[in-house]
């Protein structure tokens, strides 16, 4: 298995992209633009773009309440998503789900979601129906470590491998459910380990690495494809920013945090693609502005867009 | 008396409880170092440790489910559920087992418990971190459903909560954590089963509940500019519901309107209705029964439609309107 320069550069720009997302969705939130929610990304980009770099275009996933990355990276519309943040008509939910609620089902993204472990069934569901229909789809599910201890998790990892279900699931470790450690949430060391007790694969991977990521998700993609059923993926990975939009971090230290941020996953690819002569710094500068461009240009046309009319308040409630 | 928050007379009452009687205690996602994701349970781990102020994995449905089992084993749990809309999580827990116990076993046992919730719109948390549906839980028997909405109650409730000796479901409108008013600094308790007059009035009753009596009790003022005098009504509980205060009140106004947070249609307000109607008080009505509440869709995220997605002050003001032409 070989990536292509083309395919690490669209890995670095979607890292790129899902970070400057992020960083401007904080800036909107201070300034009071963006109403309710949000809980970023920032610090994980790899583990979004390195599984979903792993799937075919018409693949499905399911995401989490942190889903903004997993969006971009399965294809999501930047205009759209912070026309959707910001509450518009445009918006990819009609501005009716904000942040927490995402979806995009023509890239095959099955929504974030609100409860904490509630796509991972959906993404079982979905793996379920590409089965029957046999469609060829691997389906995704992306879930936190908090996630782990939801019955729910174990309920369906429990059956996908039963029904050998065309599903990875990929947790993304970032070490803390909101402001609870994962050693105080987890009796198990590592969520991987539950893989043993549901008879699938369970690897563990550096989620600060895209291309660790990358070939652990491919190679359990195409085990799915083939057939053979489901893995466990965990990547460990690390939120910089507070867990929502208010967060004093009381739970954890200073040092911590400057820590994983040495371990960056965005300046470590660059280093690397310099390093390996893929891209010179100028080009990789080249292609950083073009997304700052990008994300101007999205945020321009989210406040441009339209509010949603009180007169279709309930459009949509029944098919 | 002092003017305190709703979110400080609760934490008081939680921390007068868990000093007086050493089975209290509390369990729920984030309410340690964090304090509860709205702040309710701050500084309380520091006081009792983590034995008492216990932070749970993301389990709701174990977590309740052993509340139920130390319920029964002789301990008083408080669970915090962190949003009303998780409660759903629970429901094998609570509404299978914790609230069948007792009659199932023949009355031998006693599941003394409370979780409580934060519920509520107007934060632009969206569809799965906004609802209110504590008439829901009314519907079981063997539960008891308490939905405070001042300062004074609040903490006069949750301790009466916890002493109680059955499942009690403690919804917080997370709207009210910030509203102030006036506490007693002596201890008190506030029987469940007892509705307040919130306002006396004698042309039109407001039946309101939760973050809807704060708005009933604006409705009443801008109305009372126009002469229209407002009696309003706060059940607090909505099971036990005291009917007879309500009933009383009707018989003297002779119209009534019903204001809640939950989704209007199969909401708790249909009960009050049919209650007033199914009584003495039917004979004094001189309009028909009216009742206002959630629009029938999800929360929507957008402020300005979620705003429109449950009544507001000038719904209110408009009906009481209505109800008098
Ligand atoms: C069922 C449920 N319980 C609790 C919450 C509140 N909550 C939202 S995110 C979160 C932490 C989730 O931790 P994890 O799964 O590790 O994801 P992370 O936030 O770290 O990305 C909690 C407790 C929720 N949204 N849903
Ligand atoms: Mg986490």
């Amino acid at each position: 298995m070989e990536l292509t320069a083309e395919k690490k550069l669209w890995m670095y720009r979607k890292m790129y992209e899902i970070r400057c997302f992020e960083l401007e969705v904080d800036k909107l939130f201070k300034a009071n633009m963006i109403w309710g929610t949000c809980h970023l990304s920032v610090g994980e980009e790899a583990t979004a773009v390195g599984a979903i770099a792993a799937l075919k275009e018409d693949d499905m996933i399911t995401s989490t309440h942190r889903g903004h990355g997993h969006c971009i990276a399965k294809g999501g519309k930047l205009p759209r998503m912070f026309a959707e943040l910001l509450g518009k008509e445009t918006g990819y939910c009609r501005g009716r789900g904000g942040s927490m609620h995402i979806a995009d089902i023509e890239t095959g993204n099955l929504g974030a979601n609100g409860i904490v472990g509630g796509g991972i069934p959906i993404a079982t569901g979905a793996a379920l129906a590409s089965k029957m229909k046999k469609d060829g789809k691997v389906t995704l599910c992306f879930f936190g470590d908090g996630a782990n201890n939801q019955g729910v998790f174990h309920e369906s990892l429990n059956i996908a491998s039963l029904w050998k279900l065309p599903v990875v699931y990929v947790c993304e470790n970032n070490q803390y459910g909101m402001s609870v450690a994962f050693k105080k949430s987890t009796a198990a060391e590592n969520v991987a380990d539950r893989a043993a007790a549901y008879n699938m694969p369970g690897e563990i991977v550096d989620g600060n690495d895209v291309e660790a990521i990358y070939f652990a998700v491919k190679k359990a993609v195409d085990r799915a494809r083939r057939g053979e059923g489901p893995s466990l993926i965990e990547a460990k990975t690390y939120r910089w920013l507070g867990h929502s939009k208010s967060d004093a971090n009381v739970y954890r230290t200073k040092e911590e945090i400057e820590e994983w941020k040495e371990r960056c996953p965005i300046k470590r690819y660059r280093a690397k693609l310099v390093e390996e002569g893929v891209a010179t710094e100028e080009e990789l500068d080249k292609i950083e502005k073009e997304v700052e461009r990008e994300i101007q240009e999205a945020i321009e046309y989210a406040k441009n867009s339209p509010e949603p009319s009180v007169e279709d308040i309930a459009d949509g409630v029944y098919a | 008396m002092a003017e305190k928050l709703y979110i400080e007379a609760l934490r008081e009452g939680l921390r007068e409880e868990l000093l007086r009687d050493e089975r209290v205690f509390l369990l729920g996602e984030d309410i340690g170092i964090y304090g509860g994701a709205f702040g309710v349970t701050k500084g309380l781990v520091q006081e009792f440790g983590e034995e008492r102020i216990i932070d749970t994995p993301i389990s709701e449905q174990a977590i309740t489910g052993i509340a139920v089992g130390a319920a029964v084993a002789g301990m008083r749990p408080v669970v915090e559920i962190m949003f009303f809309d998780f409660l759903t999580l629970a429901m094998d827990q609570l509404i299978n087992q914790g609230a069948k116990i007792r009659y199932m076993f023949g009355g031998k046992a006693k599941v003394p418990m409370v979780v409580r919730a934060p519920m509520g719109c107007g934060t632009g948390a969206a569809a799965q971190h906004s609802q209110s549906f504590p008439g829901v839980f009314a519907h079981f028997p063997g539960l008891k459903v308490v939905m405070p909405s001042t300062p004074y109650d609040v903490k006069g409730l949750i301790k009466a909560a916890i002493r109680d000796d059955n499942p009690v479901l403690f919804a917080e409108h997370k709207l009210l954590y910030r509203v102030k008013g006036e506490v007693p600094d002596e201890e008190y308790v506030i029987p469940l089963g007892k509705a307040d007059v919130k306002r006396k009035g004698k042309d039109v009753t407001v039946v309101a509940g939760s973050i809807m009596v704060l708005r009933a009790l604006e409705a009443a003022e801008e109305l009372e500019k126009e002469g229209i005098d407002v009696e309003v009504i706060d059940p607090r509980t909505l099971k036990p519901l005291d009917m007879k205060t309500i009933i009383d009140s009707v018989k003297k106004t002779g119209r009534v309107l019903i204001v809640e947070d939950d989704p209007v249609s199969f909401g708790w307000g249909a009960e009050v209705a049919a209650g007033i109607v199914g009584s003495e008080a039917f004979d004094y009505l001189d309009a028909p029964v009216k009742r206002l509440g959630g629009l029938d869709i999800p929360i929507p995220y957008n402020p300005n439609l979620e705003r429109h997605a449950v009544p507001q002050v000038e719904d209110i003001v408009k009906a009481v309107k209505d109800l008098l032409r």
